[in-house]
């Protein structure tokens, strides 16, 4: 069984599964649940200012659903905590106390102030938590009063902070990155300049789930209106993997620790984070699909894929993908893929060929006999391996993209013909 | 020796429940669980399959979307009866035979019952979703108010023409009120539908009117622009024997009559029964015997499994519902006493070098207090007699694929016509024919 300890930025935890900071880690009574069902830490739902306590909504979430499947997408509407601060931090103590192997990190969102971020670290430094995790990202609500992604959308701000909290704190500091900008490597590079000793990513991306068309509002619906929110689930996974690699391939953030969020569902969707250079992973959506439960097959899975593999550790195949995530204009021009279909497999469905005749390049033959038998061919000329025909294949392994021995070089478009800034 | 034949042999709520449809209607969760399940194929092979031509993707797709009215109208352009069908085709040897996802999944997807959610809606609700074209001033006669006929006489209303319907029962419907099993369509649901067909406007209803007694043919062809003829089957097959006649012998369909439209508490259930027959006719008739409460039923076929009309889904529903098939036995003799059944002798059958059943000389007996002969229906074509009637081809009433008759201005068919006896067939039938009929009147 493959060791699946991890360590980031000098916490440590018996797996790399974190629950991130959100409504599953508000509560000592869910926490304590989750570390009982086996997950390796948790990011608790992020602390405020001493004060009047944050007051929520009713209402909070909203879903994607696609083809009768719940929460593809998800987005909330729920601010930080709303229970008061020294309840909080009673609880983190106690939960750290009786769970010392498991990493314990806690939110902080404060306004943008060094006494207010002082006051705060020293509450929190007292609890015997593992590190600090910035929450610069929120989109909303606590965005409209200076905080979460109004700093996370200024770079000066996040590494003015990051300075601040490194000079007040022994703790890691993880910074948390919003990806609602145009270029993830911006604030990544602030948060390192300002010393931070992780960036965790990504947080929510503003969205608007839908409308609900009877009473021509946004859902989640609070009396009637509704509001942008931070969208996170299955469908965010693209968009987060793409903000991890570039952060991970950024010459400045190169070895800047990673702590990979959004849309993790699976323990494959976990190894390609860590795939990508992601220390941890931080969960949400899927346990709140599901419940605490699935920690099980996440680290058996993970575990018994690493066996075949031949992973002894994570850090066997950390960062593994990295090398192959590159830029468009060095891809091998000349390499060539056709699409084979498996006669023995294919279940006559022809969505290979109405796709490709449709949309594509007319390179899949539709032929029936008689009997009204339906073969569908490849017309090998004409297939330009766009894979369209392999995605919408509903057989496993019925088309597979074959590469074609054309003899040529390998031939990039810097070096193309037909390139004319060559 | 006294028959044991008795009603109330089980009490009203267990009848009740027996006689509960067969398939219940799918709840929302399963609609759009079943609508995902569908591929959406391209040249979808279920759609080929269909009799009426349904684009069933097409409307599956609607279903996931959750525009069940357009998956409704998509239903019912191509076969109004579609909420029947959805209930009662033979979808295992139709649109699930063929659906990719027996090859992918052994498990085809559930078009009928998908079908039947799309269209209850609709009739439910009442929502209405055909006109009439402008009218056109022409006037057609429809004979039979069965599948056909109906189907016929609502795309001519649609078309804009006025149509009159005669039936020769009470109420229209035809099989689909009077002769599918009690258990497969609850009877209100088969008029519900025939009130929707009519609600289009622009038919005329004439019931208890039959033709070749009321009125003729001539009468119609001098009367009406056109002539849709659905007769039906009106007549069933004899066994051409001795004591056909005793009591506690019965025509199948007479009695299945009898379950859609008495009280079921009532009916006459003998303790053993024998159903003769292997089409689907028949497993109705031995499953409705046994769900009343019959102790033991016999259905008994001439030939092997393999060759019943009865599709293997029907025999396994009989199977499962208690009744014991016996093959290749044909009737020898109808054993009675005192005008009274009490049996019936079999003989062994077998295949002689040509193929041709042949019996063996080797019988048995089957004790039985009632006997159902479902051996098949026929056309009696008397009704249709006059200086000049339609020609006839195996004892049907010869129609060419646009279903015209050899009279230039009759149409025909459902099951007085060649081809598959369902439901399905005949209202495309009735369909084509109706397109037919506006082509000739438009165009000569």
């Amino acid at each position: 069984m493959a060791d699946l300890r991890c360590k980031i930025a000098g916490v440590s935890s018996p797996n790399p599964f974190w629950l991130a900071s959100a409504p599953p880690t508000d509560k000592r009574y869910n926490v304590e649940r989750a570390f009982e069902a086996g997950w390796g830490g948790a990011v608790w739902k992020t602390l405020g200012e001493d004060g009047p306590p944050i007051v929520n909504v009713s209402s909070r979430y909203g879903s994607v659903d696609f083809y009768g499947h719940r929460m593809m997408g998800f987005n909330n509407i729920e601010l930080i905590t709303d229970r008061p601060l020294q309840i909080n931090l009673d609880e983190i103590t106690a939960v750290k106390r009786d769970w010392p192997d498991r990493a314990l990190v806690v939110s902080l969102m404060v306004p943008c102030t060094e006494q207010a971020w002082k006051a705060i670290l020293y509450k929190v430094e007292q609890t015997g938590c593992d590190g600090v995790e910035l929450n610069f990202g929120c989109p909303h609500g606590m965005s409209e009063r200076g905080m979460g992604a109004a700093v996370g959308q200024v770079p000066e701000y996040i590494q003015e902070v990051t300075e601040w909290c490194k000079l007040h704190t022994s703790l890691p500091v993880f910074v948390k990155l919003t990806p609602n900008i145009s270029d993830i490597r911006r604030p990544a590079r602030a948060a390192f300049d300002g010393g931070a000793d992780a960036v965790s990513l990504i947080n929510t991306i503003n969205s608007i789930v839908s409308i609900d068309l009877d009473i021509m509002a946004p859902t989640p619906t609070v009396a009637g209106k509704g509001v942008h929110g931070g969208y996170c689930g299955p469908a965010v996974k693209p968009i987060a993997l793409s903000m991890v690699s570039e952060i991970a391939r950024d010459p400045h953030t190169r070895n800047l620790p990673i702590s990979g969020i959004g849309g993790i569902s699976h323990w494959r969707d976990a190894a390609e984070y860590i795939s990508l250079g992601c220390g941890s992973v931080q969960i949400c959506t899927a346990v709140m699909h599901h419940g605490f439960r699935i920690i099980d097959d996440l680290v058996d899975g993970l575990s018994n894929w690493m066996d075949e593999k031949g992973y002894a550790t994570l850090d066997d195949f950390r960062g593994a993908a990295i090398p192959n995530v590159t830029d468009w204009q060095y891809l091998d021009l000349n390499y060539k893929t056709v699409a084979a279909i498996d006669q023995d497999k294919c279940i006559d469905c022809g969505l290979c060929h109405i796709t490709c005749e449709d949309t594509s390049h007319q390179a899949i033959r539709a032929e029936k006999d008689v009997n009204g038998k339906r073969t569908y061919t490849v017309i090998d000329e004409a297939c330009v391996g766009c894979n369209l025909c392999y995605l919408v294949c509903p057989v496993p392994k019925c088309i597979s993209m074959n590469e074609v021995d054309n003899g040529l070089p390998y031939l990039n478009w810097t070096e193309h013909p037909n390139n004319p800034m060559k | 020796m006294n028959a044991d034949i008795r009603s109330g042999r089980l009490d009203p709520d267990t009848i009740g429940e027996n006689f509960s449809e067969l398939h219940k209607p799918l709840t929302e969760l399963q609609a759009i669980q079943e609508s995902a399940r569908c591929l959406f194929c391209h040249d979808a092979p279920c759609t080929e399959a269909c009799p009426t031509d349904i684009d069933i993707p097409g409307f599956i797709r609607k279903i996931a979307s959750g525009n069940l009215k357009g998956a409704a109208k998509t239903i019912l352009s191509e076969n109004i009866m579609g909420n029947t069908c959805g209930n009662v085709c033979p979808v295992e040897e139709l649109c699930e035979q063929v659906c990719v996802k027996n090859t992918a999944e052994e498990k085809p997807v559930m078009i009928g019952q998908l079908q039947r959610y799309a269209t209850d809606l609709v009739l439910e609700n009442w929502i209405q979703l055909f006109r009439r074209a402008p009218a056109s001033g022409r006037k057609i006669a429809v004979v039979g108010a069965g599948p056909a006929g109906l189907s016929c006489a609502h795309r001519l209303a649609m078309l804009g023409h006025k149509v009159t319907l005669y039936e020769s029962r009470d109420e229209p419907g035809g099989l689909n009120e009077y002769g599918l099993a009690a258990y497969k369509m609850l009877e209100d649901r088969a008029a519900r539908e025939v009130a929707y067909i009519l609600d289009i406007g622009g038919i005329n209803l004439e019931t208890g009117k039959t033709l070749g007694e009321d009125f003729d043919l001539a009468e119609l062809r001098r009367d009406y622009d056109a002539v849709f003829v659905g007769l039906g089957h009106n007549t069933v097959k004899a066994l051409g024997m001795k004591n056909e006649a005793v009591d506690g012998a019965y025509n199948a369909v007479d009695f299945i009559e009898l379950i859609r439209q008495e009280d079921l508490a009532t009916l006459p259930v003998g303790r053993n029964v024998v159903v003769i027959g292997g089409g689907n006719t028949a497993i109705d008739m031995a499953v409705q015997i046994k769900k009343l409460g019959a102790e033991t039923v016999t259905m008994v076929y001439r030939r092997g499994f393999e060759d019943m009309g009865a599709t293997d889904h029907e025999q396994q529903v009989a199977q499962t519902s208690g009744v014991l098939i016996r093959t290749h036995a044909q009737p020898h003799r109808i054993l009675a006493a005192g005008g009274q059944l009490t049996g019936v002798e079999f003989e062994y059958t077998e295949k002689d070098g040509n193929g041709r059943l042949k019996g063996t000389g080797e019988t048995f007996v089957l004790a039985a207090d009632q006997l159902f002969k479902a051996i098949g229906q026929a056309l009696d074509a008397t009704p249709l007699e006059g200086d000049e009637k339609p020609e006839l081809i195996g004892g049907r009433i010869k129609v060419d694929e646009f279903q015209r008759t050899s009279l230039a201005d009759v149409w025909a068919g459902g099951d007085c016509t060649p081809g598959k006896d369902l439901t399905v067939t005949a209202v495309q039938d009735g369909k084509i024919a109706a397109i037919s009929i506006n082509e000739y009147l438009n165009h000569g």
